[in-house]
């Protein structure tokens, strides 16, 4: 989020030359140059955040391959329900999102932050369905490490009473699906948090009227960030909740 | 080009002021100015390569006299050796190898080179450089938490690196270790966010791509490499510091017997470790030699005052090597398990290698032959990067096949091998680097007496040190062994040599304080140097050039055609224009 840095630097304007806008650093030579590099920054972040992704991601295949019954079971036991709710609320939080940007190109500030305060709610009702989601694993007894039983693994699930139980062995394997969904929703999760954080500190901005004055490309790249977690729920919710569904 | 911040005001403040006092704190640790970041790098490398080197010399003398009492440790234990083991690798493979080559002299020179007004996003660059700082610091205070310092090697499998019990050092110093690389993760990956936004958006007018010079071309490769691998070692060990505090299970067997103790819940797998921790390993390999293969061109071509030879094939060799990096992680784990199928996949690619890099030798050597070299220092450094380079990769391809691999697996033969192609090798560019380049960092010229002196020490001794350690491994010693006698040990005969080497890398070690003595001496009482002291063609010598514009590629040399033998990259050509 370095643009955010290049937009609103307030240490260093000499006073050589200042035939430029104020949001301009010295070491680019036009404004252009420097919307460029943060969008390109952008882009390069979001690659290092898709290797990230990528090695959980790794790790999911292969356990998938190696201990297919258990993710079965294990996504048995997630809500198919919650989930679309939550995928429908995030695919409306990148709609709030976009259009905040294109506010902020038309330079229209009240829309700019209704647009971002509505992301900012959208996000944190994905939280809020997301901390029930974790509930329900904590008093099912779901969660790896700290409170994990197999016995909802070894008998019949009454929402699937066409489950065989599994052998004792591979109900523990469920323990390696439980452990890579509160790793890999428990990352994504975190860039929400994150993201909430710079949204908030966006809109205090805006109302202050920055990036409704021509200089948007801390909102783009913003922007950017924000579908970029959004894809990542995009990939998580069918590997997690839907593709294992049947034996 | 220093930024305009250079003629601050409070340069002129009275020396010894409260102002000056603050300013030059403010210069030195808040300082985003390209160069002094890539002079903080280098300062940071040379700490850590002296901190690494002692702790090479102590796990010697311990191998080949164990009952020894060590400076620092006292009597070593098998465990403690292993820590010294750990942390030597992880300082000199992240803190040297990655630091220096690459975060250090990019900082230093590529802006100028590329004619950009610095680096694209300078605070990050900073913010890079104190995480780096901040990363050796939890790395070493490792060693002073209960327990000391892991025992599992730089490359952490588990489930040793996984289970808190498994020894001492395993606890709150893996820990650290976790830490400690989490932040290097994270700076790197700034560091080459910054550096590819630099090339691709920095470059002043005339300076297309294949007009670069072959530092920048490495350094850009480098980058990306970079940027791919260091996130899924962060991935990597984010899953690790989950399995040791949250009990999940990604990396740990199922009734795993650790130190007494079933562990293991969920029936993990210390593959999936080392494939992740291998996507980014190998990598890493390039990334710390990469670097030096650039300087090395660019240095070729200006001491033999010719163009280098294929300059659009080292270019796409040095894309090759990359792109053929990111596809051999395999051959580490010949004997993990792993498919024998996929082994010999990744012994193909890995030996595919073997190609561009022959190319890169060849080119090299074809622009020695017959050409005029100038036996400068920086230029002797070169001479002996090449000569680690072919003798090190030599054993590439022997050990990338899965049958030999079998046998030479973890052997000395290994530690021989990376150690002179990425460790002396790599080393040997980055004496070159700073020779070459001190002018621009103090203004002054290294000494040649005594740079000819360390050269042919070092040179001496790292392959008295190196080389015999091939004929250990044939011999079948394994690594991270912490001594060859004992009841039980089959190696006793290889006591002589090992203490051949012992003797040998003392001998290495004291010759680092010539090169030490050379840069605090130069530095202070060097003689003063001239603006283009090597008579080079690129950028960075360029002093003062307010809106640089290239007209040719890097290495324009030829006494026939210019009337000085060279022309820069930015002098206009007069019947052109």
């Amino acid at each position: 989020m370095d643009s955010q840095a290049i937009a609103t630097s307030p240490e260093h304007t000499p006073s050589v030359e200042h035939a430029h806008p104020p949001y301009l650093r010295h070491h680019f030579e036009t404004v252009e140059q420097q919307r460029e590099a943060s969008s390109f920054g952008m882009w390069l972040f979001l690659l290092t955040e898709i290797m990230f992704f990528g090695g959980m991601f790794a790790a999911y295949l292969i356990y998938r391959n190696w201990y297919y019954p258990a993710f079965v079971a294990g996504s048995h036991q997630l809500s198919i329900v919650l989930g679309t709710i939550n995928t429908a609320v995030l695919i409306g939080s990148s709609f709030t999102m976009a259009m905040a940007v294109y506010s902020a190109e038309t330079r229209n500030r009240k829309a700019l932050i209704t647009y971002l305060l509505l992301t900012i709610t959208l996000g944190l009702v994905f939280l809020g369905i997301k901390s029930d989601e974790y509930h329900e694993k904590w008093e099912k007894h779901h969660v790896p490490g700290l409170n994990f039983s197999v016995h909802d693994f070894v008998n019949v699930n009454p929402a699937y009473p066409d489950d065989k139980p599994l052998p004792l062995d591979m109900a523990e394997k469920t323990q390696v699906y439980f452990s890579l969904y509160f790793a890999m929703t428990g990352m994504h999760a975190l860039h929400m948090i994150i993201g909430i954080s710079i949204l908030i500190i966006l809109v205090i901005k805006a109302y202050g009227g920055s990036y409704t004055d021509g200089h948007v490309s801390t909102i783009e790249n913003f922007g950017l960030y924000w579908h970029f977690v959004d894809i990542v729920w995009i990939f998580l919710f069918p590997l997690l909740y839907l593709i294992s569904r049947h034996q | 080009m220093p930024e305009p911040r250079e003629s601050d005001p409070q340069d002129a403040a009275t020396p010894g002021s409260e102002l000056t006092r603050r300013h030059w704190l403010r210069r030195a640790i808040f300082t985003t100015e390209h160069r002094a970041i890539g002079m903080q790098y280098l300062a940071l490398a040379l700490i850590a390569v002296a901190i690494g080197t002692v702790l090479s010399l102590l796990m010697r003398i311990h191998l080949v006299w164990p009952n020894l009492r060590l400076p620092f440790f006292g009597v070593v234990p098998p465990e403690g050796y292993l820590a010294l083991v750990t942390i030597h690798g992880t300082i000199m493979v992240f803190f040297v190898l990655t630091t220096a080559p690459q975060s250090g002299f990019a900082n230093l020179v590529l802006p100028e080179q590329i004619g950009a007004r610095g680096m694209a996003f300078p605070r990050l660059n900073a913010l890079s450089f104190w995480l780096t700082s901040l990363a050796l610091c939890v790395l070493l205070a490792a060693f002073f938490v209960p327990g000391g310092a892991p025992i599992s090697g730089w490359t952490s499998y588990p489930p040793l690196s996984a289970v808190p019990a498994a020894g001492p050092g395993q606890g709150t110093g893996m820990d650290l270790w976790i830490a400690s690389i989490g932040l290097f993760c994270i700076a790197s990956s700034i560091g080459a966010v910054n550096l590819l936004t630099t090339i691709v958006g920095g470059r002043c007018r005339g300076m297309t791509l294949m007009r670069m010079p072959l530092t920048v071309w490495s350094w850009f490769v480098t980058a990306i490499l970079m940027l791919l691998s260091f996130s899924v070692l962060f991935a990597a060990i984010l899953l690790l510091w989950c399995d040791r505090h949250y009990g999940t299970s990604f990396f740990v067997p199922m009734g795993d017997l650790v130190n007494g103790t079933i562990v293991g819940k969920g029936d993990g797998s210390p593959l999936l470790w080392l494939h992740l921790f291998w996507f980014f390993g190998h990598p890493e390999v390039y990334i710390a030699v990469l670097p030096g293969m650039g300087i090395v061109s660019s240095l070729i071509a200006n001491f033999t005052r010719r163009p280098i030879l294929g300059y659009r094939m080292m270019v796409w060799t040095t894309v090759l090597i990359g792109l053929l990096g990111l596809l051999v992680w395999g051959h580490h784990m010949f004997v993990s398990g792993m498919n024998p199928y996929a082994g010999t996949a990744f012994a193909v690619t890995t030996m595919a290698i073997a190609v561009p890099s022959t190319a890169k030798v060849l080119s090299w050597l074809g622009t020695l032959w017959g050409g005029g070299i100038e036996r400068t220092t920086p230029m002797l450094y070169v001479l002996g990067f090449l000569s680690f380079f072919i003798t090190g990769g030599l054993t590439g391809p022997i050990l990338a096949q899965p049958a030999l691999d079998t046998y030479l697996h973890n052997t000395y033969f290994v530690v021989a091998h990376f150690h002179l192609i990425m460790g002396m090798a790599a080393v040997f560019s980055i004496f070159a680097g700073v020779c070459y380049w001190f002018p621009l960092m103090t203004g002054r010229m290294m000494s040649e007496r005594l740079g000819r002196w360390h050269f042919w020490l070092t040179f001496v001794g790292a392959y008295l040190v190196f080389f015999p350690m091939h004929f250990a491994g044939l011999a079948g010693e394994p690594r991270h062994y912490a001594q060859l006698t004992g009841a039980t040990s089959s190696l006793a005969s290889l006591v002589p040599l090992q203490t051949g080497i012992t003797h040998s890398a003392f001998l290495l070690a004291a010759a680092q304080f010539l090169f030490l003595w050379n840069v605090l001496r130069s530095a202070r009482r060097g003689t003063p140097a001239e603006g283009n002291p090597w008579r080079a063609t690129t950028l960075e010598w360029a002093a003062g050039l307010d809106a640089p514009a290239v007209h040719r590629g890097p290495y324009a040399y030829d006494p026939q055609a210019f009337p000085s033998g060279f022309k820069m990259q930015w002098e206009a050509d007069a019947e052109q224009e």
